[in-house]
């Protein structure tokens, strides 16, 4: 041990293949761990059980194709609907949306917001909370009332420091009174296939049924010079199934019965969170293989450093060695000497590393918060990777403690046999002739 | 008479690949207990390779090296570390103290092989301490080596050689490094040493140093060419 100590640069240079090794283990386990976590707590807020079928508006070129002046007909239709929620057994709710992007005016106050035509369920399906009075109900849409809720940061914007229930806004040409007002919630990042990031708080909800007939299924959209027209009837089907391990055969049953009333898929895409889910656990896996290979290539540099400077030590050594031989020292107390030290040396580099490691979640946040203030500075989370990144917090795996530690202290064993071996075969009398 | 040591007709040849040295050529010595040998003889000898063979630290290639009463031409690696540890105390001419470790830790060493490891005793510690009060450095116990000068590295070497209590002393020249006031010093306490019923074999090339022992063996060309005090 003094030995060692005798030589703390060189110990520190030595141990430090292993400290950075390891610590790269625990910090890339918890990066990963974290990552996944995240996307797990993304897809579940879809729901588990949940199939999303949602329009997708195609591409430019083909609306070209279509002639500047026809209107360009899309999406889900109201047939697509019926047709799921009426033949597959499997399926215990189905809401329908539809949404568009209107002006929404107050007094003074004007904004554009996104105007969501939908059913009472959707306060539940998407976790919404009333803030105050009601949500849709069943009868506002039976009788197609001119009714609207209000998300927070609609009501904040249009009605500042006034009680927006009981009041009225006007969307397009019509007013609509406001019933309720809904509390904030955290808006949810994008995740694969149509699903866009979706920010719930610029939204104004009202019935399907009046929707329709207040605005109609055809949108026409005149801004600066620029004349479109689209036809679209819902925008997203959400559809709950009754057990988690029917999601992926009903998914395929969907699929099937959505290539009735569409004659290719490219006007409308489903989303399946469970498949999302598998995949992300899929993704996890390989990002841990790869993560492991690199720490494990790490590893090995730190091994091999550490067999380097080993037999070196057993080269100045030498005459240390004949010394002990002559006073009796046998040859495997010279390897069990000299593998104690090469263990010594790895496994506190270990404990270095895995101390090192465990700060990874603060290295993060201070990371996160530097990049935040310089580049996303003063605005919202800029992509979805920003948002990605700056919801995700590494989380340390238990395991992955003591088995960086056993990697430490096995990559000493590994990698000082051969040197521990060399010394104690050394002849007691050329070590002690050795200058 | 049992001997303490008994070399019968020993020969030792070094395989070079393409020639075989024969350092030593059938060399047979009896070292009764309490005797006191100066082996002396020009470099090439083979005074140096016997004390090796005397030593344990190698194996005769012919012939019969008798320790303690115990044949060691064929034991194993492990049982001739043990007889190095139990039966001989080694004093060298560059002392071969471990530089990192104080004059304790040093001392120390031999015991940290003993058979079947014991750890360090309160026992142990006393004897280190009288160790250390005989050889006159009770005072520096804590010091390391490089802070010694080289008479008291030499006691050290000393100090460190009987804390086994072992039969035999075997000294390689144990003075060739000292000026001649501390080679007294350190020939005086070999004496006693002998004079307490200890066996000293000892390398010297000094005449004054071998007349202090009480008989002379002279080497040459692998074999012992004669007994008594120079030029005898």
């Amino acid at each position: 041990m003094k030995s060692l100590m005798l030589h703390k640069l060189r110990a520190g240079l030595t141990m430090l293949g292993m400290v950075l090794g390891v610590s790269s283990v625990i910090a890339m386990l918890a990066i990963g761990r974290g990552a996944k976590e995240q996307a797990q707590k993304q897809v579940l807020k879809l729901g588990a059980t949940n199939i999303i079928v949602r329009s997708v508006k195609p591409p430019p070129e083909s609306a070209v194709n279509s002639g500047g002046a026809s209107v360009l007909r899309y999406g889900l239709l109201r047939k697509d609907f019926d047709l799921l929620n009426k033949t597959i057994p499997t399926i215990t709710q189905a809401i329908p949306i539809r949404e568009l992007t209107k002006a929404a005016r107050h007094r003074q106050h004007d904004i554009t917001a996104r105007i969501v035509g939908c059913t009472a369920d959707y306060l539940d399906i998407n976790h919404l909370n009333m803030a105050q009075g009601r949500f849709i109900t069943d009868d506002d849409r039976q009788q197609k009332k001119n009714v609207a809720v209000l998300a927070s940061g609609t009501a904040d914007e249009l009605f500042q420091y006034e009680n927006p229930v009981g009041q009225s806004v006007r969307i397009g040409d019509k007013f609509y009174s406001i019933v309720g007002v809904t509390i904030p919630r955290q808006a949810s990042a994008a995740i694969g296939g149509s699903m866009s990031g979706q920010d719930y708080n610029q939204d104004i909800y009202v019935p399907l049924e009046t929707m329709r007939v207040r605005m109609g299924d055809l949108n026409i959209d005149r801004t600066a010079g620029s004349f479109s027209s689209e036809y679209w009837e819902l925008s997203q089907i959400t559809l709950r199934v009754d057990a988690q391990d029917r999601v992926v055969e009903t998914a395929n049953v969907i699929r099937e019965s959505m290539k009735r009333n569409h004659k290719d898929d490219g006007d409308y895409a489903i989303t399946v969170p469970l498949e999302l889910l598998k995949q992300a656990e899929q993704m996890g896996i390989i990002f841990n293989v790869v993560l492991g290979s690199i720490a494990a290539i790490s590893l090995l540099v730190g091994g091999i450093g550490i067999m380097n400077i080993m037999l070196a030590t057993v080269t100045e050594r030498t005459r240390e060695i004949g010394i002990r031989r002559a006073l009796g020292a046998k040859r495997r107390d010279i390897t069990v000497q000299f593998l104690t030290e090469t263990i010594v040396l790895s496994g506190t580099g270990g404990i270095i590393g895995i101390l090192l490691g465990l700060s990874t979640g603060i290295a993060f946040a201070g990371i996160r918060s530097l990049v935040e203030s310089f580049i996303f500075e003063g605005g919202k989370a800029g992509s979805d990777f920003a948002q990605m990144f700056s919801e995700m917090r590494p989380e340390p795996v238990p395991w992955s403690l003591p088995l960086a530690f056993f990697i430490s202290v096995g990559i000493g064993i590994i990698f000082g046999i051969y040197p521990a071996q060399a010394a104690a075969k050394l002849d007691p009398i050329e070590a002690l002739r050795h200058e | 008479m049992e001997f303490a040591a008994q070399v019968i007709d020993i020969q030792k040849h070094y395989d070079l690949g393409s020639v075989v040295v024969k350092a030593l050529r059938g060399v047979s010595v009896d070292f009764p207990h309490g005797d006191f040998v100066a082996i002396m003889g020009s470099s090439g000898s083979g005074k140096s390779t016997l004390l090796n063979l005397l030593g344990a630290l190698d194996r005769p290639t012919h012939g019969e090296y008798i320790i303690g009463g115990r044949p060691v031409s064929s034991i194993s690696d492990d049982d001739l570390s043990a007889i190095r540890n139990e039966m001989i105390g080694f004093i060298f001419q560059s002392y071969n103290l471990i530089p990192q470790y104080t004059v304790v830790e040093n001392i120390e060493v031999p015991l940290h092989y003993r058979k079947g490891y014991p750890t360090i005793s309160a026992k142990d510690r006393k004897r280190i301490e009288e160790l250390g009060d005989m050889v006159g450095l009770g005072d520096r116990l804590d010091h390391r080596p490089f802070q010694l000068s080289g008479g008291q590295q030499q006691r050290v070497a000393i100090a460190r050689a009987l804390v086994n209590d072992p039969q035999i002393i075997l000294a390689d020249e144990p003075t060739g490094n000292l000026d001649s006031a501390t080679e007294a010093e350190i020939m005086d306490m070999l004496c006693k040493l002998n004079a307490e019923g200890r066996t000293i074999i000892m390398v010297t090339h000094e005449n004054s140093v071998a007349k202090l022992a009480k008989r002379q063996i002279f080497m040459k060309d692998g074999v012992v060419a004669g007994e008594g005090l120079f030029p005898g």
